[in-house]
Order: C-alpha cells, then sequence, then structure tokens
C-alpha cells in the first residue's frame, strides 16, 4: 500500500497523468500485450489447426461472407483460408514474445557489464568498452543478421525451424546490449563519483554489495527508458528479419512473416492481408516508442521543455 | 595531435583485425569447409590431402595469418552457391549500393540537419510539433513497411514511379550508373526516401536534442547579455557547437546506411550488395557473408577515421589535446 | 546621480505547485559610480533581480509588476529587440562561472570583436584594436598574442577576467554581477574584486554586486541591500549594514557569519529558518550505546601520526610508463593528530587536502609514507580484522548533502547501514532505537527516519550525513568542508552541532575547509596546503596573528575580512 501511494504521489504518475499521448500509449501497448496473451481465448479461429482450416474460405474480404462458405472474417482471410485476426493475434504473441526476452537478454549483459566497466574501470573498462564500440560501428540489425546466420550455420538443418526464435531472441539480444552497457557505464561513472558510495565504502560495504546495493538502484531510471525504447527497436528489428525471410519460419509466423507473406498480395488487391498485420505491427511499435519517448522526457528534467 | 592521429589509426587497424578474426571464425568454425567442397564419395584420404593443401592442420594463428594475407590480396574464398570468387561477385554489386547509399545519406543529412535546428530553435508551434508527431511515427515504421507504403501509393496507385529495379544502367566496366538516363534516376528515388528517411529522423532528433541542450549552456546565456541578436547566438554560436558532437553520430549513421540497404534492397528488389547478403545468410554461403563483413568493416572504419580527423580539425580543445 | 531605479518590482513563476514570487515588491536605486550589493542566502531572489533588470528572466518566469528606470528611461517594457541594443552597451552582466560563460569553440577574438561590432559603428581593425586594449584594461599579459586563443587555454581567474573585458567593450553604464568570485581560490577572488572597484571608481560605473558572501559584500560594497524570500528587507550603507543592522533577519545574518578576526566559542543562535530542534537535550550519552564504543586507548596522545606521506595519480594513461603522466596531489606531508582536538587542513582548490582525507579513510591507497591511528600502522599489512576495526573508528562527514545520501534509501536505512555492515547491535530493535536516538541527537526528529533525502534540506541533510558516521561510533571524524555548500545561518548551526557532539563524545576531528574564518572558529590548530605540500602547521591563534610562511601570509591577507 505504502508503495502504492508513493507511486500515486510521485512526479512520474503525475507528469503521466499530464500527458494524453503517455495515457493513450498505454492503453493500446497495454490492450494489444494482453490481446496476444490471451490469444487463445480470444482469436475466432486457430490458425495453425489444419483441421480448422477450409481452402474454400480463400481471399475472403474483411467483413464480407465468403461466397463459397458463408462464413465471415472480420480481417478478411489468405490464400489458405486462414482468418487473418487469428494469425495476426499470433504473430504478434511471437512478436512480442522476441522482443521482451531479446531486451532482457540484451538488458542483463548490458546492465552487468556496464556495472563492472563502470566500478572496476582500467583495463577492464577499456577491453569491455572496446568490444562495445567495435560492434556499435556495425548496425544492430546487420550484426544480428550476422549472428542469425552464424548461428544457423551451427544448428542442424532439422532443427533450424525449431530452433529460429530462440536465434532470433540471442541475435537481436547480443546486437542491443551495447546500448544498456553504455548507458549504464555512462551513469554508473556520475553516480561513482559522487559521496554516498565513498560513505557505503567507509561504513565497510564490499565493491560488490556498493555496485548492487547502491550503484545500481540510481542508474535504474536511464535503463527503463533505453529498454522501452529498446523494445520498439527489437519488434522491429525482429519484424525486419522475419520480413528479409532469416527470421521466424514460416511454421511459426510473427508480423514480420505474415507482412512478408502479404506483400505477394499488394498487386493483386488482397490489401488486406498486407494491411491488417502492418498497421499491427505500427501501433504496437508506435505506442511502445511514444512511452518510451514520454519517460525519456519525464525522468530526466534537464530535457524538459 | 600527430599521436592522437596515429593512435586512432592505430585503433582503426585493431577494428579490422577484430573484425578479420571474426569472418575468419565464419570460414574456420561454421560449417565443414571439407563438407562443402567435397562430395559424398569422399575417401579418408582425401580429406586428409585436402586439409593439408588448406592449410587447416596448421596452427590457429598461422591460419589467421595466412587468411588476413589472402584477405588484403583479395582472396576472400569461393562462393559456395556460384562457385565464383565471393570477391568478385560481391564488387560487381557494390556501385548500385554505393550510388543508393550516398543518394539517401545527402539526403538524410540536408533534411535532418535542417528540421533538427528549426524545430530547436522553435521549441513550440504547430510546425514543430507536425515534425516532431511525423517523426516518431516515421522511427516506429519499419523501413520495409515505408518502402512497401511508398510503392504501394507511387507505384501501384499512381504508378509514377517504378517499383523495383534499377532501370537504365551504364556499365562503365568497374563501374555502373543509373544516374545518366531518366529511368535510372526515377528509380532510385523511392529506395533513396526509403533509405535515408529512417536516418534523417535519427539525424533530425540529435541535432534538435544537441543544440535544445546548448541553448541552455551559460556561455549563450552571456551571449544574449552581450547584446548579440538572437540570429547570431542561433546560427553562429549554437549551430557551430551542436554539429561538433553531431559530425560523429552523423557519420555512423551515414555508415549503417550501407549496411540497411539489405532491406531496402529486398523490397525494391535492388540489385546491389545488400539483396547479395540476405541471399548468401539464407543459404549459409559462408564466403560471401565474410567478405561483405570485411568489406563493409573497411568502409566504416574509414568513415569512423574522416569523421575522427574532422573533429580534430573542427574543435579547438581537441587540438590541443585538452578536454573542454 | 541616480544610474538606475527599480520600483516595486515582482516575479512570478508558475509551476506546478501553483506560481512561486521569486522577488516581491523590491525597490532600490544604484548611482553612478557606486557598488550596491545585493546580498541573501539561497533562495532569496537576488539572482532574479539581476536577470529581470537585464531582460532575460528564464521561462516561465515572468515581472509581472514594476518598473525599472535607467536613467530616467523606463527599460523594461521595451521591445525585444530595443531591449537587445541596450544589453551590452548599456547593461552588461557578469556571471559566476567564467569556466562555461564563454563559447568554447571561438576565440577569444572572436567573442571581443563580435560584441563591439554588434553595438558600435566602426571598422574591424579598430575593433580589433579596442579588444586589445580591453585585455590589457582587465590586467591580461601579453593581450596580442592572447587574444588569438581559446578560452580553455586561460585559467580561471584568467577566464574571468576575460569575461569583464566582454562586459565592458561598450562602456555600459551599469553592470550586474552574479556571484562573479564565486567560483574562484581566495587570492585570486581578492584580484578580481579590485578589478571590479578599480573599474567601478575609474569609469563611474554603477555595479550591483550579487553574492551570498558577507565578507566580499564588507570589502567591496558602498551599500548593500539585504534579501530574504524574495523580498527586500533592509537597505543601507555597507558600514551601518555590518555593524548596526536595524532588522531582525539581518541581525541573526550578521551573527552567523565566522569573523575573521578572532575566535568565538559558539555562534549565536540563529532564529528564522529551520528550527535546530532539541539537539543533545534529554541525553546520558557515557551511559547511552554511543558512549560504549571501543575502548579509549589512552597511551598514545597523538590519536593519529603521518609521516611523509605521498600520493600520486596517472592523470594520463599510456602503454610506456616513461610516457605516463602524473599529478602529485600529496608531497611528503607529516603532521599529528592529538586525541580529542581538531586540526584543520586549509588550501585552495588542487591543494590536496581532499586527497589527504581520502588516504587516510582508504579510499585512495598512499604511494609511500606511513600512517598511524591509535599506535596502529595503517600502510603496512594490516589484517581484514584490524582494517574493519580501523574503519569503523574512522568516518567522515561529506562536503555535498546532495551527493551524499543516497537517494533511494530511506533516511532510517541509510543511518542503520554502518551498523547492519559492522554488527554493531543485538537486532533490529536496537538498531531501530539507536536509529531514532541519532537522529534526536542531530536534532531532526525520529519521524525523519520514514522519509527520503530529498524530502530534506541541505543543512538537515547533513545532518543525516552526521548522524550516518557517527552511527559506528567512531572516534575520529573526518569533516571534508562540510558546510561549504550551506547558507551561511545553517552552517552556523552545523558547525555548533559538531562543536557539540565532539565535546560530548569526545572526538577527534579532522576539519578541512578553504574558508579561513570558519577554520578559525572550529580549529584548535592549523595545517596549511599549497599544491601537495604542507607549508605550515601552527596552533590556530599563532597562525592567523603571525602566519611564517609567506603563503600562509598571502592566504591570511587575501581573505575577505569581517570584523566583529
Amino acid at each position: 500500500m505504502d508503495m502504492l501511494k508513493r507511486a500515486m504521489e510521485s512526479d512520474l504518475y503525475w507528469s503521466f497523468r499530464q500527458s494524453p499521448v503517455a495515457m493513450a500509449s498505454a492503453a493500446v501497448a497495454l490492450s494489444l500485450i494482453l490481446a496476444s496473451i490471451f490469444a487463445p481465448l480470444i482469436a475466432p479461429y486457430n490458425p495453425f489447426d489444419p483441421a480448422s482450416l477450409n481452402l474454400m474460405n480463400g481471399f475472403s474480404s474483411p467483413m464480407e461472407p465468403n461466397q463459397f462458405t458463408q462464413d465471415v472474417f472480420w480481417f478478411g482471410s489468405d490464400d489458405q483460408g486462414r482468418d487473418v485476426l487469428s494469425t495476426i493475434l499470433y504473430g504478434m504473441r511471437i512478436s512480442l514474445f522476441v522482443g521482451f526476452a531479446a531486451v532482457l537478454f540484451a538488458m542483463i549483459i548490458g546492465v552487468v557489464l556496464g556495472l563492472i566497466s563502470a566500478y572496476v574501470g582500467g583495463r577492464t573498462d577499456a577491453f569491455i568498452m572496446r568490444i562495445a564500440d567495435i560492434q556499435l560501428t556495425f548496425p544492430s540489425i546487420l550484426v544480428a543478421m550476422l549472428i542469425f546466420g552464424i548461428a544457423k550455420g551451427f544448428t542442424p538443418v532439422h532443427l533450424r525451424d525449431q530452433m529460429a526464435i530462440w536465434v532470433l531472441i540471442v541475435s537481436i539480444g547480443l546486437s542491443d546490449w551495447v546500448q544498456f552497457a553504455r548507458v549504464v557505464r555512462g551513469a554508473a561513472l556520475v553516480e561513482k563519483k559522487k559521496e554516498y558510495v565513498e560513505a557505503a565504502t567507509l561504513v565497510g560495504r564490499g565493491p560488490v554489495a556498493v555496485i548492487f546495493l547502491h550503484i545500481l538502484p540510481n542508474v535504474l531510471s536511464p535503463v527503463l527508458v533505453i529498454a522501452t525504447i529498446s523494445l520498439a527497436l527489437a519488434i522491429i528489428a525482429e519484424a525486419t528479419l522475419s520480413f528479409l525471410g532469416v527470421g521466424a519460419p514460416p511454421t511459426e509466423p510473427s508480423l514480420g512473416t505474415l507482412i512478408r507473406i502479404g506483400q505477394g498480395f499488394l498487386f493483386s488487391g488482397e490489401w488486406w492481408i498486407l494491411f491488417f498485420p502492418s498497421v499491427t505491427l505500427l501501433l504496437l511499435a508506435l505506442s511502445v516508442n511514444l512511452l518510451g519517448d514520454w519517460l525519456r522526457d519525464a525522468l530526466n528534467p534537464k530535457l524538459d521543455d | 595531435m600527430i599521436s592522437y592521429i596515429i593512435k586512432r589509426a592505430m585503433q582503426s587497424v585493431v577494428v579490422l583485425l577484430a573484425v578479420g578474426l571474426v569472418a575468419f571464425g565464419m570460414f574456420r568454425f561454421v560449417g565443414d569447409p571439407i563438407d562443402n567442397m567435397l562430395g559424398q564419395e569422399r575417401t579418408d584420404a582425401d580429406v586428409e590431402r585436402l586439409r593439408e593443401l588448406l592449410g587447416l592442420n596448421d596452427p590457429f594463428i598461422v591460419q589467421y595469418w595466412d587468411f588476413l594475407t589472402g584477405a588484403i590480396q583479395g582472396d576472400m574464398g569461393v562462393s559456395f552457391r556460384q562457385g565464383r570468387p565471393a570477391l568478385d561477385i560481391i564488387l560487381e554489386r557494390l556501385p548500385a549500393t554505393l550510388e543508393l547509399a550516398t543518394v539517401s545519406a545527402v539526403f538524410a543529412m540536408v533534411m535532418g540537419i535542417l528540421l533538427g535546428i528549426y524545430t530547436a530553435i522553435n521549441r513550440k508551434g504547430f510546425v514543430t510539433t507536425t515534425i516532431l508527431t511525423t517523426s516518431l511515427i516515421g522511427v516506429s515504421l519499419p523501413t520495409f513497411l515505408i518502402g512497401i507504403l511508398l510503392i504501394y501509393i507511387f507505384a501501384v496507385e499512381l504508378g509514377w514511379l517504378p517499383s523495383f529495379g534499377r532501370g537504365d544502367v551504364v556499365d562503365f566496366g568497374w563501374w555502373t550508373t543509373g544516374l545518366t538516363s531518366w529511368a535510372g534516376i526515377k528509380s532510385l528515388i523511392l529506395p533513396a526516401i526509403t533509405l535515408g528517411l529512417y536516418q534523417m529522423t535519427l539525424i533530425m532528433r540529435l541535432v534538435r536534442s544537441e543544440m535544445s541542450e546548448i541553448l541552455r549552456q551559460d556561455y549563450i546565456r552571456f551571449a544574449r547579455a552581450r547584446g548579440l541578436t538572437e540570429k547570431t547566438i542561433n546560427f553562429r554560436h549554437a549551430v557551430k557547437n551542436t554539429l561538433i558532437p553531431v559530425i560523429t553520430v552523423a557519420g555512423l549513421q551515414i555508415g549503417s546506411i550501407i549496411a540497411f540497404s539489405i532491406i531496402t534492397e529486398t523490397v525494391f528488389q535492388w540489385p546491389g550488395v545488400g539483396l547479395l547478403f540476405i541471399d548468401s545468410v539464407q543459404f549459409v554461403d559462408i564466403p560471401v557473408m565474410a567478405s561483405y563483413l570485411m568489406l563493409i568493416s573497411v568502409m566504416f572504419v574509414g568513415i569512423n577515421f574522416i569523421v575522427d580527423m574532422l573533429y580534430l580539425a573542427i574543435d579547438p580543445r581537441l587540438r590541443d589535446g585538452k578536454e573542454g | 546621480m541616480t544610474l538606475l531605479d527599480i520600483k516595486n518590482m515582482r516575479v512570478e513563476f508558475p509551476g506546478r505547485h501553483g506560481v512561486f514570487t521569486s522577488v516581491d515588491d523590491v525597490s532600490l536605486t544604484v548611482a553612478e559610480g557606486e557598488i550596491l550589493g545585493l546580498v541573501g542566502e539561497s533562495g532569496a531572489g537576488k539572482s532574479t533581480v539581476g536577470n529581470a533588470i537585464m531582460g532575460l528572466l528564464q521561462p516561465p518566469g515572468k515581472m509581472v509588476q514594476g518598473e525599472v528606470i535607467l536613467h530616467g528611461e523606463r527599460i523594461d517594457q521595451l521591445s525585444k529587440s530595443d531591449y537587445r541594443s541596450i544589453r551590452g552597451k548599456r547593461v552588461a552582466m557578469i556571471f559566476q562561472d567564467p569556466m562555461t560563460s564563454l563559447n568554447p569553440i571561438e576565440t577569444i577574438e572572436y567573442q571581443l570583436v563580435e560584441t563591439i561590432l554588434t553595438h558600435l559603428d566602426i571598422s574591424r581593425e579598430e575593433a580589433k584594436k579596442r579588444a586589445v586594449d580591453l585585455l590589457d584594461q582587465v590586467g591580461i599579459p601579453d593581450p596580442h598574442i592572447r587574444i588569438k586563443q581559446y578560452p580553455h587555454q586561460f585559467s580561471g581567474g584568467m577566464r574571468q577576467r576575460v569575461v569583464i573585458a566582454l562586459a565592458l567593450c561598450v562602456e555600459p553604464e551599469l553592470i550586474i554581477a552574479d556571484e562573479p568570485t564565486t567560483a574562484l581560490d581566495v587570492t585570486i577572488q581578492a584580484q578580481i574584486l579590485q578589478l571590479i572597484k578599480d573599474l567601478c571608481r575609474n569609469r563611474n560605473l554603477g555595479v550591483i554586486l550579487v553574492t551570498h558572501d558577507m565578507g566580499v559584500i564588507a570589502e567591496t560594497a558602498d551599500r548593500v541591500a539585504v534579501m530574504y524570500r524574495g523580498r527586500l528587507i533592509e537597505m543601507g550603507d555597507t558600514d551601518q549594514i555590518m555593524h548596526d543592522p536595524k532588522e531582525p533577519y539581518t541581525r541573526s545574518l550578521i551573527a552567523a557569519v565566522p569573523p575573521s578576526n578572532k575566535k568565538i566559542n559558539r555562534f549565536p543562535k540563529v532564529a528564522i529558518e529551520e528550527s535546530d530542534g532539541n539537539a543533545l537535550q534529554n541525553f546520558d550519552l557515557q551511559g547511552h550505546w554511543l558512549g560504549q564504543g571501543d575502548a579509549f586507548d589512552t597511551s598514545h596522545s597523538n590519536l593519529l601520526e603521518i609521516e611523509n606521506l605521498n600520493k600520486r595519480f596517472v592523470i594520463q594513461d599510456a602503454f610506456f610508463k616513461r610516457n605516463r603522466k602524473y599529478l602529485d596531489a600529496i608531497k611528503d606531508i607529516s603532521f599529528n593528530v592529538k586525541a580529542g582536538e581538531t586540526f584543520g587542513l586549509v588550501g585552495e582548490s588542487g591543494s590536496g587536502k581532499s586527497t589527504v582525507a581520502r588516504v587516510i579513510t582508504g579510499i585512495h591507497t598512499a604511494n609511500g609514507g606511513s600512517m598511524r591511528f591509535a599506535g596502529m600502522d595503517l600502510t603496512g599489512d594490516v589484517s581484514a580484522k584490524q582494517k574493519s576495526q580501523v574503519r569503523r573508528d574512522i568516518q567522515m562527514v561529506f562536503q555535498d548533502p546532495y551527493s551524499s545520501l543516497n537517494g533511494r534509501m530511506k533516511v532510517g536505512s541509510i543511518i542503520a547501514e554502518p551498523m547492519i555492515v559492522n554488527k554493531l547491535t543485538s537486532g533490529k530493535e536496537e538498531r531501530t532505537e539507536i536509529v531514532m536516538d541519532l537522529l534526536e541527537l542531530v536534532g531532526l526528529g525520529k519521524e525523519a527516519a520514514r522519509k527520503y533525502p530529498h524530502e530534506f534540506s541541505g543543512g538537515q541533510r547533513q545532518r543525516i550525513s552526521i548522524a550516518r558516521a557517527l552511527a559506528t561510533r567512531p572516534r575520529f571524524l573526518i569533516c571534508d568542508e562540510p558546510t561549504s555548500a550551506l547558507d551561511v545561518s545553517i552552517q552556523a548551526q552545523i558547525l555548533n552541532l559538531l562543536k557539540d557532539l565532539q565535546e560530548e563524545l569526545k572526538l577527534t576531528l579532522l576539519f578541512i575547509s578553504h574558508d579561513l574564518p570558519v577554520i578559525r572558529q572550529m580549529c584548535d590548530r592549523i595545517g596549511v596546503m599549497r599544491h601537495g605540500d604542507l607549508v605550515e602547521v601552527a596552533e590556530t591563534e599563532a597562525l592567523f596573528e603571525r602566519p611564517q610562511h609567506s603563503y600562509s601570509q598571502v592566504l591570511i591577507s587575501q581573505m575577505p575580512k569581517f570584523a566583529k
């Protein structure tokens, strides 16, 4: 209760209530996340259950009864008669799962390395930051593709589709840790110079306790900002990789895979197969991005304008 | 100052060696080169002879050295798929990508910096709000969706511009260009905007936040107290101080454009190295992947080095080896 | 003749918690050739007055009432471009921090010429000549050469001279100097103040000197205006305000200023500002947990003995050792601190005095020399147990109350942490009780334990910091500039508290400060440091009356005199 009361009284909550954009994007992001979590309950069909598919249902327009079966699909159906709404809900599940898992992965690596780099300093710092610099020379999407390609080389052919999602998480995660490490290192260096860190050492705290009990809680707000923005980037990265055909396999299509499939029907008039997954992806990325943008302004009064 | 240049040059070499190590690691450990070269009907003696021939029995460091000296001489192995030297395949595709990347980079830099300065000076107002909101949507739109959207509007609906390919291309033997014909230029417009838009947004937001920060500095307040005009303060003092840090990041962004062209090239079926790379990832064609990586690295490192030298030329604090 | 006339100025800042009135009904005048000192503690609104005159209030701040009249002409209602032609030409401003007031990427010449050409219709060549003359007038040697240089090539004091030259570019009638010497060392401060005084006399300028420092005011100003929470409390001749203030606030403010010419036992209580609580009352410290620390070994009259201590930092690393650049922060210094005394270390920034503290506490490791604490060698091989013992016995109160407390921890946890880490209490209950007692002891009250640091003012935070330091039951307390970030009235309370605690708990104090009057009030003996050397150690009164070393003499002659 105390926590809740403090949260309600905090400046962050106040600024949240002041920003209609933040509230709207939080609502959109939250509903999309909930919709994908409960996809099996909400989705009208299970698009991956061959028994429920009927090829006769192929290419149904949105909201119109199919000419053969009279089935109605809100967002239409694709060439194989799959309900587009259902594939989107299931696809979003994969997109979000990959996004969250990759950000978590990147965050853990980045925060730990960033803290070590800042606190230990010297050669350890130089080594970690040099690796980060080298990786930063290359855009993360390229790094992710390379890691994906290499990992694919290592995976036995018959396991490739099964492992694809996990490979995807690792590639996006590994391509994104640098952001966390750099931000955490920067913030931790500022904190390290503050006198409370010296005070903690003076009362007898060891280095590990100082790092995790004192410095870490004070660098969490930039981490939160980066994590939110990274989530949007990871969702986009996943969609991009899948769109390029080097991400989620057709057996487990994510939003990017759906758009890849839909692109094929752009010129033949079945616009809904492409349109609805694209709009969903945009809503998801935009709402998370807007939240991250608001969070950055709210947590950094210096940049407030 | 000389020592700084030498230091930066050495760092560039270290980066290239590290990337070389990754590329070499790909050759050596991803998939078995022997499997790729010999068919099913092989004998142990064949395998052993080939191992010896390829130097696979040498110590790791010797192999790495051989790889590096080979790479410097342009030997990056043979494509598993096409059976031709990987570097040749890449080099004949390179002009298409460089042409696309250069046009987008100029577009992204010019527009990004101008819009960034505008929105930093005019913090409120309809135009600024519109630009910023649009830019946020721009950042949230994956590049491939922008491409598809542009294709839908300008190629499918309006039919003004082509949706794929390079149009008419003139071949000089060592270079190909589409800039000499109207069809080539028309083909370039959509891919260049698609590729540049994201970078433009990033540069704009960077310039804006950097300049807002500068405008809050004491020396800007002091400049006001000295009675200088807003025009002088904004365009002389603030812009110059803003552009110094922006150069570094913008330089990195230009490098990214070459890599991001992978996506744009896929959407527009642009016959550049990006499209080639994506194919090689799908088919695990390691020599092509590795060559692409090495080539891109050389370009990135080169750009970074030039940016650093520019920085040195502009910032007096750095020139004296002092921190400001 | 009246140069500037401010009538009923009111400045408001609308914000989240309503409208904040920063300046409330302030009226004052400045005559030609006069220095008006505008003095007050933080939040008094003194800088806002200066910004309002310049028309440079930070948005959303706004002057909502009143008039600013310059030479009979009302200027506060001028259009933007008309106002701009006054700024720098008729009214100029000098900021606090010379390190950030100049554009780092343009030469001094560019910035001077640009200002001159903005206001005067002369040729570029003439402007360049004028710029060189200006640098010469503000006392910059070799102006021909230095004018081609960039700001980072100047020291702090020289930069402030450049800033003054920029302010003088077009012969303004009025200069507003906002804390012009606060960021500078004592010796440079004296020079800059002298320069401002000379300019005022020679050019018949009006100067508004905004500052929190009574010593600076006493030395420089002709008249003084005292502000408190946005209101003008009292205005009068400097002599009258300093020696015979009429208003109670002014009186208590003056009383809180440490006198430079004598040692007083305690500072008089300041009536306003935050209350002192009932610190140190109702406590039998001898019988309390706090009074029952480690057994006191009284066989050593010197609690701390330091001999030939050295500390060098690598300021620029290089691959080859010979290319590394070092800074010798402490060079071969030796001194002893007697049990129960207060030993002062005084010096300007960069003299190494804070490094001494950090070597003693073990935050930095010495490069040579020896330290003995209560007879135990601290530099040789010490067992982990002894080390933690010593750590417990030596605690520190830090300079910056805003960074010395972890903002994510409640005050109660901050004070309990030393006891938890060192397992000093039998259990949670005892610990909570001691935390409460400590909070009472430093005058904050029990409720403070449940709050977070940001809910407290600077002075209150410093009390929390003291309570934390006491929680290990130390015998040796290092105070590193404990009041330099505080207002003078708060400073007096904190200094009183430290004195009382020392007496009750029989603490030995190492008191580090750049502020000579404060050092004089607090210390029994003093060491003077300069560039890492300890140049003189003497009894307090002996040092102030008869400094031996030439540097001590300079330091003491340059300090702003505030006699009572």
